[in-house]
């Protein structure tokens, strides 16, 4: 599913240059749930936006679903982006203005599916998470899980092959947070692929594996 | 992707109001300020006739003072003395053709309530009417030999006819004109000829249309310019074989190809008149289409050009101010645009996204700026009361309406490049790690 062969990531300013990720191995099968961890500032959600594609890397090869990625121009990243991978930011990134059905129907526009196929998705993907009645509310008028709970269907909506998670529960109490968790496990349950970026053990614990990340360098594969 | 482009550009527009009026308003004061402009440049060289451009040519022959020799093409004179005028129509070189020259007179109504009144008129051979395609609602032109034999014969405008006759068909009517009896041979309808391209006027045409020998046989009152190299001999006879032009000069060739051979006939008898002493400036003749004879009377309107570049300049410097406050707006918005970077949006795709959101700016900037060209030429109007043509060089054509909206919405995509490809630019996960 995932294939990484040292690949490496530095960023540079004009006096500065920091080593994000430093030959990094990490192969990743379909099915599993792999729990990414390590101290703040260690590259953690560097190499989740390396594994995302929203960024890119200096060296290494990357190969998502048969795809090496280090070929892919711009728009043929957007594309891969778009139907293979589903995002869980931290603090949920979901756009003010939009309701909630506008949200989760982002990914769809870029797939230029037709509305009627849109429509049904959306609500499948709304229902899955418990929020079918909350279509037309801003996210402004939700709580903090709810939000959360938004952004896991828009993560899910395009069925994609591999979802990534970054803090996931970071922004959120301890009772909603195990409920959001409780609904990843659901997902895994059911045969996603999943990339969890968590400082808490216990969530970590749940994974099919972990795998620590210090200093932008790969510790333990377990 | 266009409809969902659409609808999150009007989000966004919504999302900041103050900044997109801004915008919009900044757009339209350009707008508003060059097409006011535009717009009266556009009347003033506006060819009322443009079906007749390649066969109606205005001609002009150069029997300048010999003492003031020159290179410069525009030296020859703009009219015609009579004695060449008088010549050329004699000749059967031109399809149709019509010497003319502006005249004044009095109108004596039979009806005892109406006091004589001042008409403006025009001395013209027949052909006239059929060259300008002037509209008759009744009657028609005079014959050719009316025009040789002096005949008392008239066509009136349409307003005349009203003012003399109320509605009723006046053909076979007589009026007194100058004290003397003619003969209602036509009636004209609504002419909206302007500007009026004989005499590059901006009033409307004349109120009443007369043979050219009757006129000049009569001694009517010139009206328009008359132009003297050497003093005019004494008497009517003597203005008449004078150097002194006073006469306008139109002819009607069958199509374009004619027009060097006309054009060779013209100094064929420039060259012919140099043995009589006359013409004694290297031949410098030229006829002009309409077009072209616009473009040449308008050529030293230098004044109208300098607002126009000034106004251009404005219109620029606001553009300019739309380009930081367009940067200013995209760049705001780097945490959405990183989420739709993730979801699968590209850069090509956030770009036309940007530039689809400036054109819907630029539309509304293009409504305002139609709004402030309006209240532009309104002002002129206002300004140029009781002048010839007011009216007529201050009305918004449909045309320039619609190249109005356009302006807008090209002007605002235009200016929406640098800042679309800017805020297309950033990477999402860079953008996302902070949020």
């Amino acid at each position: 599913m995932l294939e990484m062969r040292k690949v490496s990531k530095r960023y540079r300013t004009s006096t500065v240059e920091t080593r994000a990720l430093a030959e990094l191995n990490l192969s990743v099968e379909e099915g599993e749930f792999v729990a990414i961890v390590g101290p703040s500032g260690s590259g953690k959600t560097t190499f989740l936006n390396v594994a995302g594609l929203l960024e890119s890397f200096d060296g290494g090869s990357y190969e998502l679903d048969g795809e090496n990625v280090s070929q892919l121009n711009d728009k043929q990243r957007s594309r891969l982006r778009n139907q293979k991978i589903g995002f869980v930011f931290q603090n949920f990134n979901l756009i003010p203005d939009l309701n909630v059905f506008d949200n989760v129907d982002i990914p769809l526009r870029y797939q230029r599916l037709p509305s009627g196929k849109r429509s049904e998705l959306v609500k499948s993907a709304l229902d899955t998470v418990g929020l079918k009645g909350r279509m037309r509310h801003l996210p402004g008028q939700l709580s903090g899980g709810q939000q959360q709970r938004v952004a896991i269907a828009r993560a899910l909506v395009g069925r994609p092959r591999l979802l990534l998670a970054d803090e996931p529960t970071g922004n959120l109490d301890s009772n909603t947070a195990s409920g959001v968790f409780d609904l990843l496990l659901e997902l895994h349950s059911t045969g996603s692929t999943i990339l969890m970026v968590t400082h808490e053990e216990s969530m970590a614990s749940h994974a099919t594996r972990s795998v620590q990340i210090r200093d932008g360098i790969l510790q333990v594969d377990e | 992707m266009l409809g969902y482009d659409s609808f999150l550009a009007t989000k966004a527009i919504r999302q900041h109001p103050i900044l997109s009026m801004l915008m919009a308003l900044a757009i339209a004061l350009g707008i508003g300020t060059f097409m006011t402009i535009v717009t009266i440049s556009y009347s003033i060289g506006k060819n009322p006739l443009p079906q007749k451009n390649d066969f109606l040519y205005r001609v002009q022959l150069d029997a300048g003072n010999p003492d003031r020799q020159s290179n410069d093409p525009r030296s020859r004179p703009d009219q015609l003395t009579y004695t060449d005028a008088t010549a050329l129509m004699r000749s059967t070189a031109a399809w149709r053709q019509s010497a003319m020259f502006g005249v004044q007179g009095v109108v004596r109504p039979e009806r005892e309530a109406l006091h004589p009144f001042e008409v403006s008129g025009r001395a013209v051979y027949s052909d006239f009417f059929e060259m300008f395609d002037a509209p008759f609602e009744y009657g028609g032109t005079w014959s050719s030999s009316s025009d040789e034999d002096n005949e008392r014969v008239v066509v009136l405008s349409s307003s005349t006819n009203e003012r003399l006759f109320g509605d009723q068909n006046s053909v076979g009517e007589h009026i007194s004109l100058n004290d003397e009896l003619f003969r209602i041979v036509g009636v004209l309808d609504e002419w909206d000829l302007v500007p009026r391209i004989y005499d590059l006027s901006f009033s409307p045409p004349e109120e009443t249309f007369l043979p050219f020998s009757t006129a000049v046989e009569m001694e009517f009152r010139r009206v328009g310019s008359t132009n003297c190299w050497q003093p005019s001999p004494p008497g009517r006879e003597g203005f008449l074989a004078s150097e002194c032009v006073w006469i306008q000069f139109w002819a009607e060739l069958e199509d374009s190809s004619k027009r060097d051979t006309y054009l060779s006939f013209l100094d064929s008898y420039a060259m012919e008149q140099k043995q009589f002493g006359r013409f004694q400036r290297p031949l410098n003749n030229a006829i002009h289409t309409i077009d072209e004879w616009i473009a040449y009377e308008r050529e030293d309107d230098g004044g109208l050009t300098i607002f126009a570049i000034i106004a251009l300049l404005f219109f620029i410097v606001c553009l300019i101010n739309t380009i930081g406050l367009l940067l200013a707006k995209f760049l705001s918005r780097t945490r959405e645009l990183a989420i739709h970077r993730a979801l699968g949006a590209s850069r090509r795709a956030l770009f036309w996204r940007f530039l689809v959101e400036a054109g819907c700016i630029g539309l509304a900037g293009g409504l305002l700026g139609l709004a402030f060209t309006w209240l532009g030429l309104l002002g002129i109007r206002v300004l140029l009361r009781g002048q010839d043509g007011a009216l007529h060089l201050t009305q918004l054509d449909p045309l320039l309406t619609v190249a109005t909206l356009m302006l807008g919405i090209v002007a605002s995509v235009l200016t929406a490049l640098y800042p679309a490809w800017r805020g297309s630019r950033d990477t999402p996960g860079v953008l996302l790690k902070g949020l």
